[in-house]
């Protein structure tokens, strides 16, 4: 089972020359600061002091009934509630038994109404933004459109015009909910049904925030659509929702950053994401998540791709003390196509536990998944994917690559590979590797001039290149720095 | 005018077996624009010198010293050597995944510097350099030595040596793999930053055919761990004649 499946080129926007990134950095050393995400800072926690802890029957509906929510929302909420008080936590899988359900503040409501402009925003929250490096990417026109979440609801949203003019809807899902409600009643809960998962039940019930994006019948947005989220109250889950649907001979790319400042006790982030690619659309949602090293991040992500559509996960993992997160990809049409390309970064105390699922339920589908981890300091990263092709989803194909990376000898990597075939005729291919950061190498870049921490920031990064070179230019660049930055950690 | 002065070298390695010494005593003067070629039969230390002269962790120097203008170079890390002016062509050189050769040289040489070499005139540097040893243009973008062919690699490492412009190289069997054009192309590198930095050099070799075009002023005879026998070149057309018989009956 070794066939290998040749990549449809045309689907990779890729930076040509990977050299290019260390270019844009050596000619403009003021970007660095750009890509150096600041871990210790934390803005003043005025909207979060009074919140409650723990989550019941009366926090749901006075989530919902401050959202000013239809009845069959609320319906919904209380469902998820259930299913989440009903089900156990997971035993497989990464460890999540020391998150106290009791100790999380379930919603935080940080400004009232929503900003139109970045002067329009809290001066607190301007700086954290600022921080973040939003505005200067703003005035860039880097960003089709931002939607920075603050806490649990979006305080400030733009879209650019064209974009509007095009049909395109871009805005928090408690906006969208309110003007667009025919959305939410056909696609809420449709690609993950509220009782999935524990997690994803849990966000079913406290749902707060997070992005709405319709791409009408054959429209591209050629811009990336980016939201950045935060979490900055002391012991605050973040239940952001998403939902995007690319209406038929579509294409949108949306990008997901996430960074927290560090706490004391441990913090939860529970998202889910539901995507609609139909007939020949296609959807890339990019995410590099860097939680601070206290927060539990256990994410449900999900597409359902219709015939000829293509759904390309990007998910890249540095921060958080525990992530569980298996984007996935229901191929429901003939000729649909699922990709995932997925990196994680294990440092001292972090278990990464990461993969794809690809579900092929149509004939002539295909997938493939591409892993790549690295392991320091003592952190664990794991890949668990799943590949399922049903009967009758003859002549699918399926390639899964994972390539693990310990930097040193006290870290651990391990692999979960699962598969469950139902058809004969099909194709699979599945590679796995583990390497170590080899003497001879950090020798020959040393003997050239570089430390040793430069040395095995280079190695580090041609070893995850494959997957930085799909992600959009800032990205790739904040990758790079985050990467010397831990190198700088465990080395010596 | 600077000296790279080796003094009554021991190093050692830690093999399974246990601690086994490899060079037992080896003293090699080197100064500015002078080629010193050095010879001996395989498993005799050659690689381990070199490795030594360049800090590869593996190698444990028990006595004796290695300076540079009088500094220590022993005390040095790897990197400090290669800031230092020191510059070692592997018998085989290592291969970086992901990393171009472009973002490589750039990175390589601005560590050795200690400053970035500017964009315009570097990359022309790079592509005349390439050009004159016959390296095909992709290789810019390819990865470290991925895929190379053993004559690729080694024409990589000189291109490396004429771009970072070294006080000293350590060229270790440079010339094994390469063809007939290779060699003669290689060898011009050679010639080409020897005579406009006057570096000096230490040529590891087998065979007497890159002493053709690269002319050496000593010829050291290595044999199990230390310097034989010195002598002019014609000591190296003795040894093509005659063989290493002489000097290993001696041990
Ligand atoms: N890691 C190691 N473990 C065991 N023995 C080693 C190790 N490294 C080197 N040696 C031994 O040290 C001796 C010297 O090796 P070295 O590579 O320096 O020889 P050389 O003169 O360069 O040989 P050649 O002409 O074949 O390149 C050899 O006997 C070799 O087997
Ligand atoms: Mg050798």
């Amino acid at each position: 089972m070794t066939e290998q499946i040749s990549k449809t080129q045309e689907t990779l926007q890729s930076t040509e020359d990977p050299g290019v990134i260390q270019e844009v950095l050596d000619n403009n050393p003021e970007i660095k600061s750009l890509g150096n995400y600041e871990y210790g800072w934390s803005d003043s926690d005025d909207a979060g002091a009074s919140a409650k802890r723990g989550v019941d029957q009366a926090v749901v509906e006075d989530i919902s009934g401050k959202k000013d929510e239809p009845e069959w929302m609320l319906k919904m909420r209380k469902k998820g509630l259930k299913y989440f008080q009903r089900k156990p936590t997971p035993t497989w899988g990464a460890d999540v038994s020391d998150i106290d359900f009791d100790n999380i503040k379930y919603f935080v409501r940080s400004t009232e109404g929503q900003a139109q402009t970045w002067e329009d925003l809290p001066e607190d929250i301007r700086n954290t933004y600022e921080r973040l490096g939003i505005p200067e990417a703003e005035r860039d026109r880097l960003v089709a459109g931002v939607a920075a979440q603050y806490e649990s609801e979006v305080v400030y949203h733009q879209i650019r015009e064209d974009l509007e003019e095009q049909g395109v809807i871009f805005m928090d899902t408690d906006t969208a909910l309110k003007e667009h409600p025919e959305f939410f009643e056909e696609y809420f809960g449709s690609v993950i049904p509220v009782g999935d998962n524990k997690f994803a039940a849990l966000n079913t019930a406290v749902w707060s925030g997070g992005s709405f994006v319709y791409v009408p019948k054959g429209v591209h947005v050629e811009i990336p659509l980016q939201a950045y989220f935060r979490i900055n109250t002391e012991n605050m889950g973040q239940f952001e929702r998403t939902l995007i649907i690319a209406d038929e001979d579509s294409y949108v790319h949306y990008i997901e950053g996430c960074t927290a400042p560090i706490y004391n006790t441990d913090s939860l982030h529970s998202a889910v994401v539901e995507i609609v690619a139909k007939k020949n659309a296609r959807v890339r949602y990019t995410t590099i998540q860097n939680w601070s090293n206290n927060v539990y991040n256990l994410v449900t992500k999900r597409a359902v791709v219709e015939e000829g559509g293509t759904m390309e996960w990007i998910d890249g993992n540095i921060g958080s003390k525990v992530t569980m997160k298996y984007p996935a990809v229901y191929l429901t049409g003939e000729h649909a196509r699922g990709e995932t390309l997925s990196v994680a970064f294990a440092g001292e105390g972090q278990h990464q536990d990461t993969g794809s699922k690809m579900v092929h339920m149509a004939p002539n589908t295909s997938s493939s998944i591409v892993s790549k981890s690295v392991a320091r300091s003592g952190g664990r990263a794991s890949y668990r994917g799943l590949v399922q092709i049903n009967e009758n989803a003859h002549n699918s194909a399926n390639s899964v690559i994972c390539d693990a990376l310990l930097v040193d000898t006290i870290s651990k990597t391990d692999t979960y590979p699962y598969i469950d075939i139902r058809e004969d005729d099909v194709t699979l291919g599945h590679e796995a590797t583990v390497s170590k950061v080899s003497e001879d190498q950090l020798f020959y870049l040393m003997s050239r001039g570089l430390s040793e921490t430069e040395a095995m920031a280079m190695i580090v990064r041609g070893f995850i290149e494959p997957i930085a070179r799909e992600l959009p230019m800032e990205y790739a660049l904040e990758l790079n720095s985050l990467i010397e930055l831990q190198m700088e950690g465990s080395v010596g | 005018m600077s000296t790279l002065e080796i003094k009554d070298l021991h190093v050692s390695i830690e093999t399974e077996q246990g601690t086994k010494e490899i060079l037992k005593g080896v003293t090699v003067t080197i100064s500015s624009g002078e080629i010193h070629a050095v010879m001996g039969p395989n498993g005799s230390g050659k690689s381990t010198l070199a490795s030594t002269i360049a800090g590869h962790p593996r190698y444990e120097v028990t006595s004796g010293s290695i300076t540079l203008d009088g500094q220590d170079v022993l005390e040095m890390d790897p990197d400090e050597r290669a800031q230092a002016g020191m510059f070692l062509a592997m018998q085989y050189p290592v291969e970086v995944p992901g990393v171009t050769m472009t973002n490589f040289l750039r990175t390589a040489k601005t560590a050795i510097d200690g400053e970035a070499p500017k964009l315009r005139t570097w990359t022309k540097e790079v592509r005349e350099a390439m050009e004159k040893l016959k390296i095909d243009a992709d290789f810019a973008s390819r990865n470290v030595n991925e895929g190379f062919s053993g004559g690729e690699k080694k024409r990589v490492e000189i291109l490396q040596l004429e771009l970072f412009k070294p006080k000293f190289a350590v060229l270790d069997e440079t010339d094994s793999g390469l063809d007939i054009d290779a060699l003669r192309v290689v060898s011009e590198g050679v010639n080409r930053a020897q005579s406009e930095n006057n570096m000096g050099t230490l040529l590891i070799t087998h065979y007497t055919r890159i002493l053709n075009y690269i002319k050496p002023d000593y010829v050291h005879v290595f044999v199990d761990g230390r310097v034989a026998e010195q002598g002019g070149p014609q000591l190296a057309d003795e040894l093509e004649e005659n063989g290493y018989d002489r000097f290993l009956a001696a041990v």
